[in-house]
């Protein structure tokens, strides 16, 4: 048996629309196997995973609070993919991002005026621009592969956190745990609707980013450079478009918006600096971006359902005990899914069972 | 004594990272970019423990983890190769996938005491002072190492199949009309390099740290790839590297040992900024990279029929 794959004549346009929704539902059958396998009741897993959060209004709070980082790095992300810059590093952005931002509420924290928190959201956002600087200038200037750089640079900046929250940012009135100082209240991200939950300001910064970066990419001469540079270096350098210049461009724009991510998670939803502020968003934002098929209100719909899996990765541990890690292996298939039924949308795909089979089936045509 | 002892850790420490590299080293020679490395590390690695806890032999967990990472990047093959995915994504996809999984599988192994690869005693090489003991008293996976690179060198630059293979790398579309199967040697370059990097997992798990810890290839899947940028797709550059970076980030550990002044966050980030640097350094020449890095790696091959 060999799998053969037709070029399509053109891309289809219904297999755009389909293959993410078919990735979900291959990753929903993958993953009643697997529940089936771990001796849980497939059924009663799922539904607990994906249905029962999305049932009550706090949890749909919680839900625009994972949502809104995924979206936020994943928009900046869609940008660098497209230009074929591969920025993995959005973790490291997010670090240095949530560092940046947190310098006033820490430092400087007799300083009290409402234009606290706006400043710390610009120096996160600026902090993670610096950071993604790194990588962009290296890959510009230097020819390095920007992959590796802008991963290594994560660990690098996981480090520093853990360095400055157990040495000099250390909350003195922490006990000695491994905390900064809480932020005061008008560093505090608010929320959009305190009647009803948590969720605050990062899922509107997140809506207003994928829109903004949505009209650029569809009706302004920068979009149509990431598109052309993205595709082809060639015409690009052709059509006078600088490649150089959108390695500087994708990498400040996602590590801005990383950075903004960050400050806004910490300010938002946790309060204070700790040596772990984010359980893998810049990594997850990666698939929320290959899910949205890497355009900015596709991304909207993604940061979603990815937001879903880290809830009900919550959620299913408490009622039907498995182990959190089953989001990650969600969220791994997922991605698996998406890429491949991808394929369907450039190709036709045929299974051919023998040899001879696919000599007559040749003859025939 | 204690330069002995160091450069013991040494070997330890570099030997994942050149197996690892060594794998990637001969999926790259085909033409095929795997960012898995990390991925099939890290299921390798757990593979390995859980077989050696199951039957008490580090032996059968040794091959337990490279069968697993063999596997494991079939996964990889069949979207790439077969499907023609982006090698970039999917490569991702295969570390998170891994990161998970390892995660989920190995929890019941947390904390739990592990079986370590015993030592291989050579009589009278083993006695000799200082020599004896660096490279005649080893485990097997540190020899296993360097018969890969010896092995390795002489398949890619003095064996047939290893100049198809290397066709294949540099101009897919040209050995297809040539009439190597591409697709097939590409599949068995991948199952090669998850198999290397299966097995540099197991040495993790088995011989570096005796013990499950969750993450625990901690990056060197990635610095596995940098070296073999770093080696300029050469195997013995790649041990060469691979030791100069086991020696960095032992380096850092004896240096915390030491209590010098630096933080030891700040010692820990040496082995990643090391790669930084040193990438930096390689490819800053466009010229030489580009004569050095197989033509069509990354490039899906899409046989017209």
């Amino acid at each position: 048996m060999r799998i053969e794959l037709e070029k399509r004549p053109q891309v289809s346009k219904l297999f755009g629309f389909v293959s993410p929704l078919l990735a979900l539902v291959l990753t929903l059958v993958a993953g009643s196997i697997m529940f089936a396998l771990l001796g849980k009741d497939p059924v009663g897993a799922l539904n607990a995973f994906f249905v029962e959060p999305l049932l009550e209004v706090w949890s749909l709070h919680e839900l625009a609070i994972k949502a809104a980082p995924l979206i936020l790095i994943a928009v900046g992300l869609s940008v660098c993919y497209r230009s074929n810059n591969w920025n993995i590093g959005a973790e490291g952005q997010f670090t240095i991002g949530a560092i940046a931002g947190s310098i006033l509420p820490i430092v400087f924290y007799d300083w009290h005026s409402p234009l606290v928190l706006p400043l710390m959201l610009i120096m996160g956002a600026i902090g993670g621009a610096l950071f993604a600087a790194i990588p962009a200038l290296l890959k510009a200037h230097f020819n390095t592969n920007e992959i590796l750089t802008s991963l290594m640079l994560v660990y690098i900046a996981q480090l520093f956190l853990d360095w400055l929250i157990r040495g000099a940012w250390r909350d003195p009135k922490g006990f000695n745990f491994p905390v900064s100082r809480d932020f005061a209240p008008e560093a505090i991200l608010p929320a959009i609707w305190e009647e009803s939950g948590r969720a605050h300001w990062a899922f509107v910064f997140a809506i207003l980013a994928a829109i903004l970066v949505w009209f650029m990419m569809r009706y302004t001469l920068k979009g149509f450079e990431i598109v052309v540079l993205g595709q082809s270096e060639r015409a690009g350098r052709f059509a006078g478009f600088s490649s150089r210049r959108m390695i500087w461009f994708s990498f400040l724009l996602s590590g801005a918006l990383a950075g903004l991510a960050g400050i806004s998670e910490v300010s938002g939803s946790i309060g204070h600096l700790q040596p772990a502020i984010s359980p893998g968003y810049g990594f997850t934002a990666i698939i929320v971006a290959f899910l949205g098929r890497l355009n900015p209100l596709g991304i909207i719909a993604s940061g979603l359902v990815l937001a879903l899996t880290y809830l009900g990765g919550e959620a299913a541990q408490l009622s039907i005990g498995v182990s959190d890690k089953v989001t990650r292996v969600f969220q791994g298939l997922l991605l698996f899914f998406v890429l491949s039924c991808d394929t369907l949308i450039f190709y036709r795909i045929r299974i051919v069972w023998s040899r001879v089979q696919a000599v007559t089936g040749k003859v025939a045509q | 004594m204690i330069f002995e002892a160091i450069l013991l850790t040494v070997i330890t420490a570099a030997t994942p990272l050149v197996i690892a590299a060594f794998g990637e080293l001969v999926t790259e020679r085909a033409g095929v970019l795997n960012l898995g490395v990390e991925g099939m590390m890290i299921m390798g690695a757990v593979g390995a423990f859980a077989a050696a806890q199951a039957t008490g032999s580090p032996y059968i967990g040794l091959l337990a983890g490279i069968a697993t990472g063999a596997v494991f990047s079939l996964l990889f093959g069949f979207l790439t190769l077969t499907l023609v995915t982006n090698q970039v994504a999917t490569g991702l996809a295969l570390t998170i996938l891994g990161l998970g999984a390892s995660g989920m599988l190995g929890e019941s192994y947390v904390g739990i005491p592990g079986i370590k690869v015993p030592q291989v005693y050579i009589p009278y090489l083993s006695d000799i002072p200082f020599i004896g003991p660096v490279l005649f008293h080893q485990d097997l996976v540190f020899y296993l190492s360097i018969a890969l690179v010896i092995g390795i060198n002489w398949f890619l630059f003095k064996s047939r199949r290893g100049l198809k293979l290397r066709a294949i790398g540099d101009n897919h579309s040209s050995a297809h009309a040539l009439g190597i199967d591409v697709i097939r040697t590409r599949y068995l370059a991948v199952m090669f390099g998850g198999a290397c990097a299966g097995l540099a997992g197991a040495q993790l798990s088995l011989v570096y740290t005796p013990q499950w810890v969750e993450n625990m290839a901690a990056g060197r899947g990635w610095i596995a790839l940098a070296l073999v940028v770093f080696a300029s797709w050469r195997p013995w550059r790649v041990l060469a590297g691979g030791y100069l970076f086991g020696a960095v980030s032992i380096g850092q550990l004896h240096a915390q040992a030491f209590g010098i002044g630096i933080p030891s966050q700040f010692l820990s980030m040496l082995p990643y900024a090391a790669t930084i640097v040193v990438l930096i350094i390689i490819s800053h020449n466009r010229r030489t990279t580009l004569i050095n890095t197989p033509a069509s790696l990354g490039k899906a091959f899409v046989p017209d029929r």
